[in-house]
């Protein structure tokens, strides 16, 4: 996943929380909580990034907590809230 | 020491997600919305006494201007309900104005407007759920408490869904002392019609405080729920209603939390908002979405839901080894039962309930009622069931007074 292009997926929303944000996703009407602004800010960078090491980075994550936001990702893209950009594997 | 504060004194950073939701959210994540009290049926534990239309209801404008400013606080969805919604001229206006407006819509409904053209219009519409209300599998256990007819007016709503092609609807049960048998055959109902079960807790709120004495489930039938919950339960929505249940062993899914005014609340027909759906009265009314902050000023800064969201004592709950798991139950639940805010559930599973419900308590006065007064009596409920065999009047008398003069007599 590291070096893939990952996005927020188009149907889903960010709503800003105090403890970080709440993600919906319209098509499959999942509710998932961002339990860190660190996170919500790595999601956001996704849209501009090439690699999610790059959207890492740019939200000021130290390296050794790279495989726990990776994992945090995963989660997000099980339930589509983020996908792999189009036209990367295409 | 009854008043230990049992609640987180500010909002950590991290943390369970429980521990950030006590202290609120910048907008609710699900917010129930009652179009109009409005109601073809009468049902007995109706929590919002619902019956006759409310002249002072919103109109069609001020609905959308409820719409616009909940897609502004980014509300995703709403569970609208009543009354019966669908009786409102413009519910089909507004329920397209809602996802056109970015919030999505379940409605509750007891069926009577879905017809098979309405079937097919909601089977085109994206980010519309439809929840049918059925409290009984079989019509003789729903329609005791939802009225005559009431069980077919469900089941062909289910099924105009169905050959539609609408996806995954929800079936909506109350659980009731006389339908706490039946949670397969509900789950049976729901896979017929490729829906999906959904079990909520009896509350004793709106009419359901007059009849929550005979409905509510018995100690021993709570764990019947609790084990058909943890054998069902990634098949099954409860609304994360039954957390007082917790403390027979492992958490049911779900968050276990009261939301009201955290998480959750009711906005009314009028547009008065309440704490929660079960929470209709004047004691958690929190403000009015006409007020001129609307909507969000009430949820953002309303003295009842600051309250609700700053750190809570729970009274000798506290000191229970089960106070983590349920802590203290339902408040609307206590609060119409006539308890203490600060003691057990009614229905605590370790039985500190039975106990209050023993003692000294005033049970509140309702502070609305839109029950219908002179309901035609096919329509309403029949709660005592009348015998359809004649009685046998050669059989012992139940009592001295209850002989019949006509015992020992044999044409």
């Amino acid at each position: 996943m590291r070096d893939e292009e990952w996005r927020l997926s188009p149907a889903v929303a960010l709503r800003p929380e105090p403890f970080g944000a709440m993600a919906y996703h319209f098509g499959n009407r999942k509710l998932t909580f961002l339990k860190r602004p660190e996170l919500v800010r790595v999601v956001q960078y996704l849209q501009d990034s090439e690699t999610v090491r790059q959207a890492l980075s740019q939200a000021g994550v130290p390296e050794s907590q790279w495989p726990a936001y990776i994992g945090a990702l995963r989660s997000l893209a099980a339930t589509d809230m983020i996908r792999p950009s189009e036209g990367q594997d295409q | 020491m009854t008043d230990v504060i049992s609640t987180p004194v500010a909002r950590p950073t991290g943390g369970s997600l429980v521990d950030q939701f006590e202290f609120g959210l910048d907008a609710p994540i699900c917010l129930t919305w009652e179009l109009t009290y409005a109601c073809n049926l009468a049902c007995v534990h109706c929590l919002s006494s619902s019956g006759r239309r409310d002249p002072r209801e919103l109109t069609t404008e001020q609905c959308e201007a409820v719409i616009d400013e909940l897609q502004r606080m980014q509300v995703f969805y709403v569970n609208i309900g009543g009354g019966e919604p669908t009786v409102r001229p413009d519910f089909w206006h507004l329920l397209q104005y809602a996802v056109d407006h970015q919030v999505g819509v379940k409605f509750s409904t007891n069926g009577i407007r879905i017809d098979k053209e309405k079937a097919a219009f909601l089977a085109s519409t994206p980010y519309v759920d439809v929840q049918i209300s059925l409290d009984g599998a079989t019509a003789e256990v729903n329609d005791y408490v939802r009225g005559p007819g009431s069980y077919d007016t469900a089941i062909r709503a289910l099924k105009n869904l169905k050959e539609a092609g609408f996806k995954d609807a929800k079936v909506s049960v109350v659980v009731t002392r006389q339908n706490v048998g039946q949670l397969d055959d509900f789950k049976r109902i729901a896979d017929e019609h490729g829906a999906t079960l959904r079990l909520t807790r009896l509350r004793p709120s709106g009419r359901g405080a007059d009849v929550w004495d005979e409905l509510h489930p018995l100690p021993e039938q709570q764990r019947t729920i609790y084990n058909w919950l943890i054998a069902n339960g990634d098949n099954v929505l409860t609304g994360d209603s039954f957390f007082h249940l917790a403390p027979f062993g492992e958490s049911l899914p779900g968050l276990n939390l009261c939301g009201a005014g955290r998480v959750v609340c009711l906005i009314d027909p009028v547009g008065d908002v309440y704490a929660c759906p079960f929470a209709i009265h004047e004691t958690f009314l929190a403000g009015n979405v006409l007020n001129e902050g609307g909507f969000k000023e009430v949820w953002q800064e309303s003295a009842l839901f600051t309250e609700l969201r700053s750190p809570q004592t729970s009274g000798a709950c506290t000191k229970c080894a089960f106070f983590d798991s349920c802590r203290g139950g339902c408040m609307a639940a206590k609060f119409f039962t006539g308890l203490p805010l600060d003691g057990p559930d009614p229905e605590c599973v370790q039985g500190h309930g039975e106990a209050a419900l023993a003692g000294d308590r005033n049970r509140p006065q309702p502070s609305q009622d839109h029950s219908r007064a002179a309901l035609p009596k096919r329509a309403q409920p029949v709660m005592v069931q009348l015998s359809l065999t004649r009685p046998d009047i050669t059989a012992p008398p139940v009592s001295a007074c209850a002989a019949s003069p006509l015992a020992g007599f044999q044409p």
